[in-house]
């Protein structure tokens, strides 16, 4: 109605009162979804900034008060102190085992002749693809037989293996593109084929080890049904599995699972926001290429 | 020469050695211990094992509703994510391919709930669908539908419903990040050369951009029903499959039939069919998009 109301005035370019209109509705519907996205986020930093009395009155976006205690207690009297080191423990050493073990068997993959080579990368890579949803049972059973449940490297090393296939596809791709000659002299220069891997190889596949290293991060910090199934005790979980004991045994106290919950997604917020560009190629360069 | 040659050989598996023991004690192992399993009727601690034919599978298909409830919802789910999830990926992506400005500041925004742990998501909308103090009840008496307020996730009628709804609000970035990343890969030239020849905005996404994006959309429908298929941290985080069975799901039976009650044959037997499903899934959702493009 508006734009016909102008247009009828004749020094008004119908085309350009049309453009800006439209645009005006795709960025007030684009507008109100990032609005839906963003806001239960707000809402729970918000809440974790009220008291257990004002929680369920208190309707505010901005406290007035803030009560940033509750961070401290939920970082202390809530354990979350002590899942989030748990947390950082895990990512940081699921990250650094499954870069050097999976940048090895790529390596060797893309550079090395030898019986068998094919059959094994296909049936590794296989496994990105085939879902087999009952496999955490025999997995469970698996670690209870190496005695391994309720401890850390019982959670660590299943999930080195979870990225395994993305990391040897990712790297593989990245060292097959890599021109050869440089190795080669190194190694006509006598240098031995651990040590070119070390030196020469390792260091210019930063960029695919960068995107590899991101999507660990976040598959770690986030993974929940493992920690469920393989760490009972307190001192071993992490904060997925940590947020879930909190709630199970006190529900009611929203203010320190809220502030729980931001001290969950805090280190994620910072890493995708530091780091989202890698994030989207990685995620759009396997998907528009496969 | 022969010494060289062995060093060489065992050289190459040096390489490869820690991933291969990875792979095949925690990916191979297991994968062919569930199919073991699913024929005995373990539970989990004695000693004993013995072998039980076929039985898991046949009190499966013929007794055992429950778990056809819990498949029959994360349909459920899955088709919601197909249809409403996707659709509004995909509009969203249509709109901000049209280069209009602060495009990446959406897409950043966008993606943001998919890098949430289901956790995180399920516990958050939990106390929004709270039935005494939830936010949404709240908004709803202040526009006046105070009557429509209830315990959401505890309400039969709209457990399912709500925790499809939160799954959605996780998932719709993705698959805009990926939609739109297709988009952008279709040259310019095709649409100004199609504009030129005097077609609409209608003919032209008809007549290219859904031809071209097909392969897309098919990457798109595949993950989104293994995805959607296999949802647990949510489920768990919100209602726990309650109440009664309306909000169970597959992965929740496997795990309670395992945990719960300690039967971990006939929970493997579970995960033998619903994997096989899934693939039964996926393959029709190729062959179909196979012939959708021979059209």
């Amino acid at each position: 109605m508006n734009a016909a109301a102008l247009s009828a005035r004749p020094e008004i370019n119908y085309e350009k009162v049309k453009r800006i209109t439209t645009s005006f509705f795709i960025h007030a519907f684009l507008i109100v979804i990032s609005i839906a996205c963003l806001f239960p986020l707000w809402w729970a930093f918000a809440s974790s900034l009220k008291t257990q009395q004002t929680v369920f009155s208190d309707l505010s976006l901005f406290p007035k008060n803030p009560h940033w205690e509750n961070y401290y207690y939920a970082w202390t009297k809530a354990d979350f102190g002590l899942y989030f080191l748990n947390s950082l423990i895990y990512t940081v050493t699921v990250v650094i085992g499954v870069v050097f073990v999976s940048s090895m068997a790529a390596y060797a993959f893309s550079r090395f002749q030898f019986p068998g080579k094919n059959i094994l990368f296909l049936v590794i890579i296989s496994t990105m693809m085939i879902p087999i949803p009952g496999s955490f049972i025999a997995l469970y059973v698996l670690l209870n037989k190496l005695h391994l449940v309720n401890t850390q490297i019982g959670y660590i090393l299943p999930q080195i293996n979870g990225q395994l296939a993305l990391g040897i596809f990712l790297l593989k791709t990245f060292f097959d593109d890599l021109p050869k000659e440089l190795e080669d002299s190194a190694r006509i220069d006598g240098c031995g084929r651990l040590r070119v891997y070390w030196h020469i190889a390792l260091p210019m596949a930063r960029p695919a080890i960068a995107v590899l290293a991101i999507f660990s991060i976040l598959a770690v910090w986030n993974e929940y049904l493992l920690a469920m199934l393989v760490l009972s005790s307190k001192n071993f979980m992490p904060l997925q599995r940590g947020l879930m004991v909190f709630q199970g045994a006190h529900v009611t106290q929203y203010p320190l699972l809220m502030a729980g919950i931001i001290i969950t997604v805090l280190p994620v917020l910072v890493v995708y926001l530091a780091l989202q560009k890698h994030i989207i190629k990685g995620i759009t360069a396997g998907a528009v290429k496969g | 020469m022969n010494y060289h040659r062995i060093r060489n050989f065992v050289g190459n598996y040096v390489f490869i050695l820690p991933a291969f023991l990875l792979f095949f004690t925690f990916s191979l192992y297991p994968f062919f211990k569930v199919f073991q399993l699913s024929v005995t009727n373990w539970d989990g601690i004695s000693p004993s094992i013995a072998f039980v034919g076929l039985a898991n599978f046949k009190d499966l298909l013929t007794e055992n509703p429950t778990f056809w409830v819990s498949m029959k919802n994360a349909f459920y789910v899955t088709f919601l994510a197909l249809t409403v999830q996707n659709f509004l990926a995909l509009f969203l992506a249509l709109l901000c391919d049209r280069d209009i400005k602060g495009g990446n500041v959406y897409r950043v925004i966008f993606y943001l709930p998919p890098v949430l742990s289901g956790i995180v998501v399920g516990l958050i909308w939990n106390w929004i669908y709270d039935g005494n103090y939830g936010l949404l009840n709240h908004f709803l008496a202040f526009i006046g539908l105070g009557d429509l307020s209830r315990a959401w996730l505890s309400d039969p009628k709209t457990a399912l419903l709500a925790v499809s709804m939160i799954h959605m609000w996780r998932g719709f970035g993705w698959g805009f990040v990926i939609l739109l990343a297709g988009l952008q890969s279709i040259p310019r030239e095709l649409y100004e050369a199609a504009r030129v020849d005097g077609a609409n905005s209608w003919i032209v996404f008809k007549s290219i951009t859904v031809p071209l994006m097909i392969p897309v959309f098919i990457l798109v429908s595949i993950l989104t029903i293994l995805g959607t298929m296999q949802i647990f941290d949510i489920i768990i985080a919100t209602t726990g499959g309650g109440p009664g069975y309306h909000t169970e799901v597959p992965i929740t039976r496997i795990v309670a039939t395992m945990i719960g009650s300690s039967q971990f044959g006939y929970a493997c037997a579970m995960g033998v069919i619903f994997g096989l499903i899934l693939l039964a899934l996926s393959m029709v959702q190729i062959r179909v998009s196979k012939m959708m493009r021979q059209i």
